[in-house]
């Protein structure tokens, strides 16, 4: 293993800028290349240049003659990794490259030939990230498109009602003598001409939600938004044209531009939310590469068929299972198992998609497409367990399924009993009926829970937690059983070094040399225990069996212990690796994953809180009763798969009980989305981030019981502000009845009770 | 009271063509990247002087 070659003449070896005469462009790129032996080994910088792809079926052409191409990118850290990308690609002639950091896409356009779509792709990977071409059509954008289309309601909106009450200010200002009748309708004319195009375009998503609820034989919260809209604009508009003294098209239009702002914030809260299995269909979504004959060709993922031969390259997940048919490598099942100790295979092993080929290329032959994989039935257990998620009615919508008919019968109530009861002009009457439809829009009942539960989110955020699913907080507060995961959760998730007090400076240093440039875990958890300089060694990586190098005229090894001829030395289960130097006695490197610092206080605070706990593991039964047995927990079960973890999860469920589910790692995905509610270390892969209701950072456990205790503190504000909509609406609907409140005073009302249920929201961030 | 009729219209079309402004804002994807556009302006491109 060499260091990259020698930078072309004249240009900084930093940042590849050109420069006169060879050297560094400015000291700024002097003294950070001076210190990058000094820094811990970084998974950006590449060991190796990267497989190359051919990328070509995804180019597409722009109706100028420029290619076009997206690709995703895997890898990118913060702002200066987009840049690194974009300057490298952009210094090539003819191309335009532009990363778009928040959905982590580049792209690419170029004039020239399609074929420069693999260099340029290349060139990126090159710098130490994964790309990935992506069919733009397969990724749905449905979510962005409805975002974009809330802004558009929204900038009417808000134009409409500004201007609309700029002439109301007017007419409100002044009375029959001093404005005059023409000036007072044309003013009212105008308003019509602003309002009633802002309704019809504006209202749309009130309307088409209504119309979708009525036609299934439903209310819900916008009908009687969309009949308020309806009428009040109607009758305004016969008020016009009659010469009326009022119009209430500023009611109209600020009651649309207040709830609009509401919708679109919902919107984006759960946007976010939603992303969960995405990242794993993204996977789909790539390209593997097929070995047909003497050629090699790129399909995507979807397409690949039983009994076809993939190639599948050092640092390239494997795309589906199969059997390996040639080569010698070691694979990392982590995405499918959660435990990072790798696995030798070599022709004949059985494989599965997901699983990341670390040393040397392979050839498998698929015993299954795609989706019939460990990896697609992964994927569809956790969209099935989604899904339930989504028709989980909130407590607010099951009221306003009730709530709604009987506004509608209040209003008409009220415009009988003025009417045709107490023979009033249908005027007015119609004003207070629909006064009344306004100001009992139930957003108090549809705020005071999304209010506490945004305010929640904030403030699990500072210590340390991501709320990835609105809703969670809710059913924290009733959960009475925690489940946990044991590789990555109660313990740390990798292996560190055990016994380095045992072991000389001298043979430190020789394995850490030798480790150096390795993938394998072991050999990197032994790398980053050494904090010394290392000695540049050749060193030959054997598949399966360890690292061997020559150093001062002997032979050194540094592997399992058959090949380091230690086979005879007393064996316990945990994971090992011998150093041999030629000579002398093998020495042994042993590692552990050691538990959660604060994982036995946790423990015994979950359960004098009462909560009943059981530890589910995939590991060996003697690994997890010993954890379960420094812990302290009295039930679990090892040798547990994915699979089964869901199972048992529902078992649970199906007894009535409230689980908590915290993991890491994706086999427990499907048992995380199954669960009630779920929680995960920030140390898990993404995906089953993704899955996880709750993400804590940090190495402690504690932020469990945090969490905990912070969802029955927001299910009381809840409370509370249940009973302070409900007071509001006992004091406002009678009011409205009685006439004494216009329509316009009743938008205001309205807004006024969402903004009172928000700040007693606020109290969790004062209730320590 | 007469110069309502033109001024209330000029006054109608500046806001007008803030909402189209807006929209045309919207359209041509300046809201897409939020994080990526914010840390933009933070990045060197050092091309050459004038």
């Amino acid at each position: 293993m060499t260091h990259a070659a020698a930078p072309a003449t004249a240009s900084c070896p930093h940042c590849g800028k050109p420069t006169e005469g060879g050297g560094f462009c400015c000291s700024g790129c002097a003294a950070a290349y001076a210190l990058r032996p000094a820094l811990p080994k970084s998974d950006n910088k590449p060991a190796a240049p990267a497989p190359a792809q051919d990328v070509t079926r995804f180019v597409t052409e722009d109706r100028d003659g420029t290619h076009i191409l997206s690709m995703m990118v895997e890898g990118m850290r913060c702002a200066s990794c987009a840049f690194l990308i974009e300057d490298t690609l952009n210094r090539e002639p003819d191309v335009a490259a532009r990363v778009n950091l928040t959905t982590r896409r580049l792209s690419l356009r170029w004039r020239g030939e399609v074929a420069r779509a693999n260099m340029l792709a290349k060139k990126a990977a090159d710098l130490g990230y994964k790309l990935m071409p992506f069919d733009a059509a397969q990724i749905e954008d449905s979510d962005r498109r409805e975002e974009k289309s809330l802004l558009r309601c929204l900038a009417v909106a808000g134009f409409a009602s500004g201007n609309i009450m700029m002439l109301s200010v007017g007419l409100w200002a002044s009375t029959q003598e001093t404005m005059g009748v023409a000036t007072r309708d044309f003013m009212h004319w105008l308003s019509a001409l602003i309002a009633i195009p802002t309704v019809i375009f504006s209202g749309r998503p009130f309307f088409g939600s209504a119309w979708e609820a009525l036609t299934h034989k439903r209310t819900n919260m916008d009908v009687p938004v969309s009949v308020a809209l309806i009428l009040t604009t109607g009758m305004s508009l016969f008020e016009t044209a009659h010469h009326g003294a009022y119009a209430y098209f500023d009611s109209v239009t600020m009651l649309l531009f207040l709830l609009l702002i509401g919708r679109y914030l919902d919107l984006r809260t759960r946007g976010r939310a939603r992303a969960a299995a995405q990242d794993l269909l993204m996977m789909m979504a790539g390209t593997a590469t097929v070995i047909e004959g003497e050629r090699m060709r790129l399909l995507p993922i979807r397409e690949l068929q039983s009994g076809m031969l993939l190639h599948v390259a050092a640092g390239e997940k494997i795309a589906a299972d199969g059997v390996v048919e040639s080569g010698a490598s070691e694979v990392d099942p982590s995405f499918i198992s959660g435990e990072t100790i790798t696995q030798p295979v070599a022709a004949g092993a059985r494989v599965f998609g997901g699983m990341v080929n670390v040393l040397a290329p392979i050839t498998v032959r698929l015993k299954a497409s795609s989706g019939g994989s460990l990896l697609g039935e992964i994927i569809r257990l956790m969209e099935k367990a989604e899904q339930g998620h989504a028709h989980y009615v909130r407590l607010a919508d099951h009221i306003a399924r009730y709530y709604t008919p009987v506004v509608h019968l209040l209003a008409l109530a009220t415009f009988l009993a003025w009417c045709p009861l107490l023979g009033r002009p249908w005027q007015p009457s119609l004003l207070a009926a629909m006064t009344v439809l306004i100001i009992t829009c139930p957003c108090a009942l549809g705020l005071a829970v999304p209010a506490v539960q945004v305010l929640t989110s904030g403030r699990l955020f500072r210590r340390g937690m991501l709320l990835k699913s609105a809703d969670a907080i809710e059913r924290m507060a009733q959960v009475d059983t925690v489940v946990f995961d044991k590789t990555g959760t109660l313990t740390q998730g990798h292996p560190r070094l055990a016994n380095p007090n045992r072991i000389g400076s001298r043979n430190m240093q020789i394995a850490a040399s030798l480790a150096a440039r390795s993938k394998h875990p072991l050999a990197r958890a032994l790398y980053d225990m050494y904090g010394g300089k290392i000695v540049d060694l050749d060193v030959r990586e054997y598949a399966g069996k360890g690292l061997e190098a020559v150093y001062e005229g002997k032979n050194l090894r540094l592997g399992r212990r058959d090949w380091c001829g230690a086979s005879g030395a007393p064996a316990d289960d945990s994971p090992e690796l011998w150093l041999n130097i030629e000579g002398e006695t093998p020495v042994r490197f042993a590692f552990a994953d050691e538990l959660r610092g604060d994982a036995k206080l946790t423990i015994a605070e979950l359960k004098q809180r009462g909560y009943k706990i059981l530890l589910l593991s995939g590991d060996r039964e003697p690994a997890v009763a010993a954890v379960a047995g420094a812990l302290g927990i009295a039930d679990f079960r090892a040798r547990v798969t994915s699979v089964d973890k869901a199972a048992q999860v529902e078992e649970l469920r199906k007894q009535g009980r409230k689980i908590l589910m915290v993991g890491d790692g994706l086999n427990d995905a499907p048992a995380l989305a199954s669960a009630d509610v779920s929680m995960s270390p920030s140390s898990a892969l993404d995906i089953a981030q993704n899955a996880a209701d709750i993400v804590f950072q940090g190495e402690k456990l504690f932020p469990v019981v945090e969490a905990l205790t912070v969802a029955g503190r927001a299910e009381k504000l809840v409370k509370q502000n249940f009973i302070l909509s409900f007071a509001y609406n006992i004091i406002a609907i009678p009011a409205a009845m009685l006439g004494l409140v216009t329509p316009l005073i009743a938008a205001v009302a309205m807004a006024c009770s969402s903004i009172l249920v928000i700040l007693n929201a606020q109290r969790i961030t004062r209730g320590g | 009271m007469d110069v309502l009729v033109y001024l209330i219209p000029i006054a109608l079309a500046l806001g007008f063509t803030g909402v189209i402004a807006f929209i045309w804002a919207l359209k041509s994807g300046q809201f897409d990247d939020p994080e990526g556009d914010a840390s933009r302006i933070l990045h060197d491109d050092d091309g050459p002087l004038p």
